[in-house]
């Protein structure tokens, strides 16, 4: 029982999403609005049905502003930066296919990195690779072998910033002890963080469960 | 000047700006050598250049009816860009359209080899 409330209440975010896009694209709120919004959202959960995401357990509006923030500066930059690539005349641009290994092992991060990743011009994800965690990307405009760790270190920096938004606890943790290796600081470090990875005991790779996060 | 005139000259060069960019992705299209590096240009200064040419289409137009639009139109093209990109992507990479003598590494070649080795070959008499 508590399994089929549980999906019920992991797809009310969706449901309450797809009134809001019905709302917008009527640019009217009104009880009419409204109720056929509801009904056709449901019906169309019903009828296309994906499974739903898991959502963080955690969110940092902070983090999240600062994410963002970074991302449209990113994206105005680098798009200027592409566009003068295309239309330099003194040589063709040289790029690589970079292997990048992320440390969360959840679907929404592993998503959301490689759609900002994506969105930012001049790197294009060629292959995902979801049980290791690996995105390959395809760069361009990488004249040196230093260009090419820029481009790792910089989706690194992408996912910690997502991660620091919304990431769940585990995800944090696994950033966290992927950033202490290299010996930085972690990203979160609250009372909470620490409450649940005491009671949450590290787990290796192999034991996540195929669909990803943190088996509970 | 008053402020519809600042708007208007805010529009006109967000305008101008989407414009450019986009210009500039036709003319990566036509340079650069490979499939892979068109797919730069044909996607991605489309989301600035896109995002530039709403900004000036909101500025213009200034009321909650046509933003709320132009913020979906932004959004869905944000979501569905990349995975049409990495679709074709991925297809060209697997089919080969890509010239690896403009590489400058490529760390996938030896796991894409790999499985397909292991795919090649029978489960029985695999190595290892």
């Amino acid at each position: 029982m508590s399994g089929v409330r549980g999906s019920i209440w992991r797809q009310v975010p969706l449901l309450i999403w797809l009134v809001v896009l019905w709302l917008f694209l009527w640019d009217q709120v009104s009880v009419l609005s409204i109720v056929t919004g509801l009904v056709l959202a449901l019906l169309i959960t019903r009828v296309f049905y994906l499974p739903p995401v898991e959502l963080p357990d955690r969110i940092h509006p902070l983090g999240l502003v600062v994410f963002i923030g970074h991302f449209v500066f990113d994206l105005v930059r680098a798009s200027f930066q592409v566009a003068w690539l295309a239309v330099d005349p003194r040589r063709v641009p040289t790029s690589s296919i970079v292997a990048v290994q992320l440390s969360t092992k959840s679907d929404l991060s592993l998503t959301l990195t490689a759609l900002a990743v994506s969105l930012v011009p001049g790197s294009l994800i060629v292959e995902a690779d979801r049980q290791d965690d690996i995105l390959y990307l395809h760069v361009l405009g990488t004249e040196t072998a230093d260009d090419v760790e820029k481009a790792r270190a910089n989706v690194i920096a992408v996912e910690e910033r997502i991660v620091r938004a919304i990431g769940s606890r585990d995800d944090v943790r696994r950033v966290n002890m992927s950033r202490a290796e290299r010996s930085l600081g972690p990203i979160v470090s609250g009372r909470r963080q620490r409450a649940w990875e005491e009671r949450h005991p590290v787990i290796p790779v192999e034991q996540y469960p195929s669909e990803g996060g943190y088996p509970e | 000047m008053t402020v519809d005139e600042w708007f208007e000259l805010a529009a006109s060069v967000c305008l101008l700006i989407g414009a450019l960019l986009s210009l500039a992705a036709g003319v990566g299209l036509l340079r650069f050598p490979d499939a892979l590096s068109r797919m730069h240009a044909a996607t991605k200064p489309q989301i600035a250049g896109l995002a530039f040419i709403l900004l000036a289409v909101g500025l213009d137009q200034r009321n909650w009816a046509t933003v709320s639009t132009l913020f979906l139109v932004m959004l869905f093209q944000m979501l569905t860009a990349p995975v049409a990109a990495h679709m074709i992507g991925r297809a060209v990479y697997r089919t080969r359209h890509l010239r690896r003598e403009l590489l400058l590494t490529d760390e996938l070649a030896d796991v894409v080899d790999r499985a397909s080795h292991d795919l090649a070959t029978d489960p029985a008499n695999r190595p290892e």
